[in-house]
């Protein structure tokens, strides 16, 4: 955990959208600024095309790539690449406070599965997180498909990946008061969508997990199952419903949220770098 | 004849037919199936475990939606000695051919199959590791 806080507090309270990205080929850390300028005129000719459209001022989109060094989890990793894109609007004489429009970023951490066979021409940083309207994230995708030969996905999390993930957060120590654990459902099969919102204490979510798990550090599938029976059990003497029946679509906790759409919101930085390695986990099993 | 869990009501025993086959749907979008089938199991008589009962886990092709660990449902299979079939309803032709499989497994558990009977499915189950 020797990430300056500092220069990654960007990072947390931002709605994330991932993708899993496949290794890139010939990415050169030293041409970055190369990249930008290239990226920068890719996105220039498509609003000349029209593609995106953005109706209004005519304005100039200025690119940043910059290398995140801290961000990564073992020496293995290749530090994180971050894209920044600000409008810099040409009414604006004052002076040239760019806008930030729109934050992309790769990073690997831990992730050493992908990494270990890899070929020298390939860099590994198979989880990308984005910010920003949709119509630049899939410009910036473009670009780096067409320069670097990968292929970006939506990583969508599953509600098996999702129990894990709250029962892992729940576990979590935090100093100061949390939020509650709130689990998310969506009923299927019926006329009108039905969802459910289920909220626990903190401290009470904290507490059960306690019991159940054995070895601090250590999580089991079957721990995790536990865990999610005994809230559902909860529910149903409640209110005679079975959660078990039903989709999990989202889990908040005060360290992370997630929904299953591979929509991700860090709130902690103490826990910013396993939540990241949970992710690039989930992104190399999408690779792979 | 489809029932939601078991054990079937006893008002009717007199009347149901010969039961050959018991296929266990298991849902894996669904948690609940899975608790389900297992509560489900106590109720069915160790007879039926020799070859004339087997696992269908349906909802595979949206991998993105599952909320069972497969590991768990094999584990269930080899721990009744019968087979685990995956299959994906919403698709017509793996719909089509699990219907096929399922049919051609309940002609040999019904004794329609000359040379061939329920037994062979608990052999064919056997992993190799074991021997």
């Amino acid at each position: 955990e020797n990430v300056d806080p500092q220069k990654t507090a960007f990072l947390l309270r931002k709605a994330w959208t991932l993708y899993s990205v496949t290794p890139l080929y010939r990415f050169h850390r030293s041409r970055l600024r190369d990249y930008a300028r290239l990226l920068s005129a890719f996105i220039a000719a498509e609003k000349q095309k029209g593609l995106a459209v953005e109706v209004g001022v005519e304005l100039d989109i200025k690119v940043a790539v910059s290398s995140l060094a801290d961000l990564r989890g073992s020496e293995q990793d290749q530090a994180a690449v971050l894209v920044q894109l600000s409008l810099r609007s040409r009414v604006s004489s004052r002076n040239s406070e760019d806008k930030l429009v729109w934050l992309g970023w790769f990073c690997s951490v831990y992730g050493d599965d992908l990494s270990e066979n890899m070929p020298e021409d390939f860099t590994c940083l198979p989880l990308f997180l984005t910010h920003g309207a949709e119509s630049y994230t899939s410009m910036v995708g473009s670009w780096f498909q067409k320069t670097f030969d990968c292929c970006f996905r939506r990583l969508a999390i599953s509600p098996l990946n999702l129990s894990w993930m709250v029962a892992m957060w729940t576990g979590c120590q935090l100093d100061r008061a949390a939020s509650a654990v709130e689990l998310v459902f969506s009923v299927p099969r019926l006329s009108q969508p039905l969802d459910i919102s289920y909220a626990i204490h903190p401290e009470d979510a904290k507490a059960l997990w306690d019991t159940v798990q054995k070895t601090p550090g250590e999580i089991t599938q079957e721990e995790v199952d536990v865990f999610m029976d005994c809230l559902y059990a909860h529910f149903h003497r409640h209110f005679k419903i079975h959660l078990s029946a039903a989709k999990l679509v989202k889990v908040s906790t005060a360290v992370a949220s997630a929904h299953c759409d591979g929509i991700v919101k860090i709130l902690h930085s103490q826990y910013l770098s396993g939540v990241l390695m949970l992710l690039t986990e989930l992104a190399i099993s999408q690779i792979q | 004849h489809l029932a939601t869990s078991l054990p079937l009501p006893s008002e009717r025993d007199h009347l149901r037919p010969r039961i050959d086959l018991i296929v266990f749907m298991i849902d894996i979008k669904s948690k609940y199936s899975l608790k389900t089938v297992e509560a489900s199991l106590a109720h069915v008589d160790a007879s039926f475990f020799l070859g004339k009962v087997c696992f269908l886990v349906t909802g595979v092709g949206r991998v993105n939606a599952c909320s069972i660990e497969t590991n768990a449902v094999c584990k269930l299979g080899e721990a009744y000695c019968s087979p685990v079939l995956f299959c994906e309803l919403e698709l017509e032709g793996i719909r089509v051919v699990t219907a096929q499989r399922l049919l051609r497994m309940l002609q040999i558990c019904a004794g329609h199959i000359p040379g061939v009977s329920a037994l062979s499915f608990v052999s064919l189950m056997r992993n190799s590791d074991d021997d």
